[in-house]
């Protein structure tokens, strides 16, 4: 892969750290990169609590559609804080394109939850996407006819087009979270992070929004952190456990004992159909019924 | 109403006090978007608070500290003090303090009160304050409408400059992180353009009422318009004729021009919200 500022290999700008003298850093394919990482939170007085994150080494590949899976409280956003240098892990390193994550930060396109953002800002959908264009366009008044350009062209990739023009506030769930996915688009990011993008929609936008991540996926590597079991086990190519320590699986590993070892017995795993929102025999979704009301999603007891 | 126009030829006081309204409206408009998106209408108001010190500070050297000091204004030392306000607030905020509230509130109650012991010891007459406090539309001086257009000046070159920066920051000051915008200046630069709008309004309405001027255009503008370009122009427009239509409807009567100009902004805010029961698609 090449470097997006000097065109260069990747592997020859590199930098060997010292604690990490990794031959395998010049793997071509490498995007990112935690080695043996360990996080802690600061308590009020400034000392060091439980470590929420411990000895995570990860790699995430070029073509990567990488799931991570884990509890509340397992570290999953911390993590995807850490990968973009907004937390300084006490120990092992983080590289990004084969830099600290905090000077290349700009190229990853980050999906915060939905439900964390502002909805009732005055600002409308095209002025929130166009934000997302701030790395490119510093100064002045209005963005260039560039900035606009690629603005509605992440729109019109994720669908919300006709948005444009609308407030985030009258949005659904789902039509946020691809709001969200073009603002991080609309920046050109080399590497997209999402935090739980299907977190509070119905099955019917998340099939939709799982086939815009599988067409982003061409050109892109995606990480995307999740609850959702079933999710995960069926679109991605690998999913990592998260629970303060991280295992990574390929994703037809993910089976009942490795869910039972992470969240505990009485998880249930249920095969994942598309399914109907409205749970009507007859939808023309082309989408099966729910087979029972409790769904597809993991329960916890 | 016609007395107005017919006094306008004779009293030039007035002029002074409609060109007042336009530049503090023009203030208002510019800004107040920003400070209702970002949602820091309580923090304009600590910083108007504070600047009573600079007032105190300014009036207490024009009188006890000599020649040196005889060309001061109350308006400079309330500007100075607002802008040193602006950037404390702004790093405290910043800093995500455990007590930021109550540091802030320690700030204004503080600074008010070495104000007030500041002007009391001033030899001579009192009412400095009070116009300050309550503005004092009726004897806007020609000094006093150089310095709000300066401030209008620099406001509006700023934000012309600037207004992709503050608006990531206000829209999602996480992004604007993300994106390698310098998140702690643009946050101090815009704080500092509220103080100078705050500075800019109190020479119309007074500090008691400046927040009503700062949020309510905008506020109602933003009922009825999407997206910011448009909010920004909508606010600007309604800022400067509600800092200037009550004031020349209550003219001959016994109402006082800035309660008519924040009863007007409370008053159009309120029949925006029966208007339109949500927000506009």
């Amino acid at each position: 892969m090449l470097s997006p500022k000097t065109g260069e290999p990747m592997a020859a700008v590199a930098p060997l750290t010292k604690t990490s003298p990794d031959p395998s850093f010049a793997t071509p394919n490498v995007v990112g990169r935690l080695e043996h990482v360990t996080f802690s939170y600061r308590s009020p007085t400034g000392g060091l609590l439980e470590p929420v994150l411990q000895d995570i080494s990860l790699e995430i590949y070029q073509d990567d559609f990488l799931g991570i899976i884990g509890p509340n409280g397992g570290g999953k956003t911390t993590l995807l804080k850490i990968i973009l240098g907004l937390l300084e892990p006490q120990q092992g390193t983080v590289t990004v394109f084969g830099k600290p994550p905090r000077e290349v930060r700009h190229l990853i396109g980050y999906v915060p939850q939905h439900a964390k953002v502002d909805t009732s800002v005055s600002a409308c959908v095209l002025d929130i996407v166009l934000a997302g264009r701030i790395c490119h366009s510093r100064w002045g008044f209005l963005y260039g006819r560039t900035d606009r350009e690629k603005a509605l062209a992440a729109l019109r990739l994720t669908g919300t087009a006709d948005l444009a023009h609308r407030r985030l506030a009258t949005l659904s769930g789902g039509q946020r979270q691809r709001v969200l996915i073009a603002r991080a688009l609309a920046a050109e990011p080399k590497l997209l992070l999402l935090d739980e993008p299907t977190a509070g929609v119905d099955p019917y936008v998340e099939q939709n929004l799982t086939d815009l991540l599988h067409a982003l996926n061409e050109q892109l590597p995606i990480v995307i952190v999740s609850h959702d079991i079933g999710f995960v086990s069926t679109h991605l190519k690998r999913v990592a456990c998260l629970n303060r320590r991280l295992t990574v699986h390929s994703a037809a590993e993910v089976t009942r004992s490795t869910m039972a070892a992470f969240y505990g017995e009485h998880v249930h795993l249920v095969h994942h159909t598309p399914c109907c929102p409205l749970n009507d025999p007859g939808c023309d979704h082309g989408c099966v019924p729910v087979p029972s009301a409790t769904g597809r999603k993991m329960e916890e007891p | 109403m016609t007395e107005f126009f017919h006094d306008l030829s004779v009293n030039p006081f007035l002029i002074n006090g409609l060109v007042a309204g336009v530049l503090a409206g023009l203030a208002c408009g510019i800004i107040g978007p920003y400070v209702i998106t970002k949602r820091i209408v309580f923090l304009a108001g600590a910083i108007a608070h504070i600047a009573v010190g600079g007032v105190g500070i300014a009036l207490f050297l024009k009188y006890s500290g000599g020649s040196y000091f005889s060309g001061l204004e109350p308006v400079h030392g309330a500007t100075a003090i607002a802008l040193l306000a602006a950037i404390i607030i702004g790093v405290i905020n910043e800093k995500r303090a455990e007590h930021a509230d109550t540091l802030i509130g320690a700030l204004w109650a503080v600074s008010m009160a070495l104000g007030i012991l500041l002007i009391k010891y001033t030899p001579g007459y009192q009412g400095e304050l009070m116009s300050y406090l309550f503005g004092n539309l009726a004897y806007v001086t020609r000094s006093q409408l150089a310095w709000m257009a300066i401030l209008d000046l620099v406001i509006l070159a700023t934000v012309l400059l600037f207004h992709k920066q503050f608006m990531a920051v206000c829209l999602d000051q996480q992004l604007a992180t993300l994106q390698r915008v310098p998140v702690l200046a643009i946050n101090l630069l815009l704080l500092c353009l509220v103080a100078l709008t705050v500075i800019c309004l109190t020479q119309v309405v007074g500090l008691i009422l400046v927040i009503a001027l700062l949020s309510l255009p905008a506020a109602t503008v933003a009922r009825f318009v999407i997206g910011m370009p448009a909010l920004l122009a909508g606010a600007t427009l309604l800022g400067i004729l509600i800092t200037t239509v009550p004031r020349i409807a209550v003219y001959g009567t016994a109402v006082s021009p800035e309660s008519a100009i924040v009863l007007a902004a409370g008053g159009v805010y309120l029949v925006s919200l029966l208007m339109t029961r949500r927000v506009p698609e």
